[in-house]
């Protein structure tokens, strides 16, 4: 029942059983939400500081409503208010936040690694909600939540994911847990948004969109960062809309039913049409619940451990 | 852990249920405004017995909902164990209901501390009263059952173990003797 390790650094390596735990402990806490008072005792007493080094609306918000519905107290913690800005490393910052009696940190950095560093130098449980373009665990366990809640299941479905593969941390968190899960993996994008090695990670590159939709049972599809540079990987954004964009003809020309997921937030009329977006509303903020659901169990599977 | 003795057999716990159920609607003069709520596990298949005896007697279905107080523990921090979490299930409104909660074991009474505020974060209730198949004393709380089954009195290195068909494959209340204290306290009942 308890997990294998007392952080959340990334899905990388981490058993089969783990993610089985989390999802299952997940579907508790979905129902916690629908109650009339949506909050539970459970981690009354414990201090959670949400350590987040790059902005972030969704995932932070999340990670903060799931500590309260838990009845732990969360301090926020951003760059922009904080003695970052007065040059204090992030090693000083984190031993002095520990130093307030924290029991549990979950950071988002630009830097890939940073959670790890954390584990080195303080003795909370780390959560990853984001480094660089490394991982982002908590929204592959979403997306996984959400596929099985859709389908019943992870194992054997055939899963897409179309974007900037190179640049995406959900991109690899999801490869990892999916493939753990006993999912067939795929990913999709132009081929400057594809990284080198990628197949030695056991997943196949497809070029044609139609063939992605074609092919799998889910696709996900992942946001254009176009603050992150993402406008130098092709010609136009036009460009990228025509060919990896996903509109209505092209769903209706596969002609069958496809789960699509998407992190949030959307670009209309980049990498979904206004249309194709619309009618997938309902998914997407159903992923959104589902999140807060999934940071519980990971949260609450943590924060009991002895 | 041995059993000692078979305390109670399957037509001994017919007996029971059917005295409370009698009981309950003795109390709440009738079946009108009752709701039947059974604590995971064994609690929710004895909340299932009963109903099935009223609606023998009165031919009414009653409400019942089903309780997973793991959440609401008071024992994370001197656990070894992590206990798994399952799902509450309440699909009615409780407000202004007559609640009976349904345990197997009346120990500690944590337990019932536990689910009274989990009823609590569901909405208000009229009233919530107690009913346990067997009441075995070592109260921590000032808890006590409105409706008992029976009262085995017991030392703290006994336990005693319910058995339901539904997942032991057998009725039957067993007294048992653990070997050391740490066995007993996993379970607070």
């Amino acid at each position: 029942m308890a997990l294998s390790s007392r952080h959340l650094l990334g899905l990388q390596g981490v058993p089969k059983e783990d993610i089985q735990t989390i999802l299952d402990t997940a579907i508790t806490f979905r129902e916690v939400l629908e109650r009339p008072i949506k909050r539970v005792p459970t981690l009354q007493g414990k201090t959670v500081v949400n350590l987040f080094y790059e902005s972030s609306t969704r995932t932070r918000i999340s990670f903060e409503l799931a500590e309260k519905r838990l009845s732990a107290d969360a301090i926020n913690f951003s760059v922009a208010a904080s003695s970052v800005s007065k040059g204090e490393t992030l090693k000083d910052t984190i031993r002095n936040i520990e130093a307030m009696k924290v029991d549990m940190v979950v950071v988002r950095h630009a830097c890939a690694g940073t959670p790890q560093f954390l584990t080195k130098v303080c003795d909370s449980n780390i959560i990853n909600a984001g480094d660089g373009i490394h991982e982002h665990p908590t929204q592959a366990l979403l997306d996984m939540y959400s596929i099985r809640e859709r389908l019943g299941r992870i194992e054997g479905l055939k899963v897409c994911i179309i974007g900037d593969i190179a640049h995406s941390r959900v991109a690899l968190s999801n490869i990892f847990g999916l493939r753990t899960m006993g999912a067939k993996v795929s990913v999709c994008g132009p081929s400057t948004m594809i990284p080198k090695y990628i197949n030695d990670l056991g997943v196949d590159v497809i070029f044609s969109v139609d063939e992605a939709i074609r092919e799998n049972d889910v696709i996900i599809v992942l946001r254009i960062q176009l603050e992150r540079k993402a406008r130098e990987y092709f010609p136009s954004i036009r460009e990228y809309a025509r060919y990896f964009g996903i509109d209505q003809d092209r769903l209706d020309k596969a002609g069958k039913e496809i789960l699509i997921l998407h992190p949030g937030p959307i670009n209309r009329g980049v990498e979904l049409s206004s249309e194709v977006a619309d009618g997938l509303n309902q998914i997407i903020l159903r992923q959104v619940t589902n999140g807060v659901a999934v940071r519980m169990a990971v949260l609450y599977l943590l924060g009991t451990l002895n | 852990m041995h059993i000692k003795a078979k305390i109670v057999d399957s037509e001994g716990i017919e007996r029971i249920i059917t005295r409370m159920a009698h009981e309950i609607l003795e109390r709440n003069k009738g079946s009108k405004n009752i709701v039947l709520m059974g604590m995971r596990t064994r609690g929710d298949f004895l909340a299932k017995r009963i109903s099935e005896k009223i609606k023998e007697i009165e031919n009414i279905q009653l409400p019942i909902g089903t309780l997973d107080i793991t959440l609401y523990r008071d024992d994370f921090r001197t656990r070894l164990k992590q206990p798994e979490v399952s799902v509450s299930n309440i699909t009615f409104d409780i407000t202004e209901k007559d609640i009976i909660l349904v345990d197997d074991v009346l120990f500690t009474g944590r337990t019932v501390r536990s689910a009274l505020n989990v009823i609590m974060d569901f909405g208000r209730p009229g009233s919530i009263q107690l009913c346990v198949l067997v009441d075995r004393g070592h109260r921590e709380l000032p808890i006590r059952a409105d409706y008992v089954g029976k009262n085995i009195p017991t030392s703290t290195n006994e336990e005693v173990k319910v058995k339901m068909k539904e997942i032991d494959g057998e009725d039957a209340i067993y007294l048992v003797e653990t070997e050391d204290e740490s066995d007993s306290k996993d379970e607070i009942k």
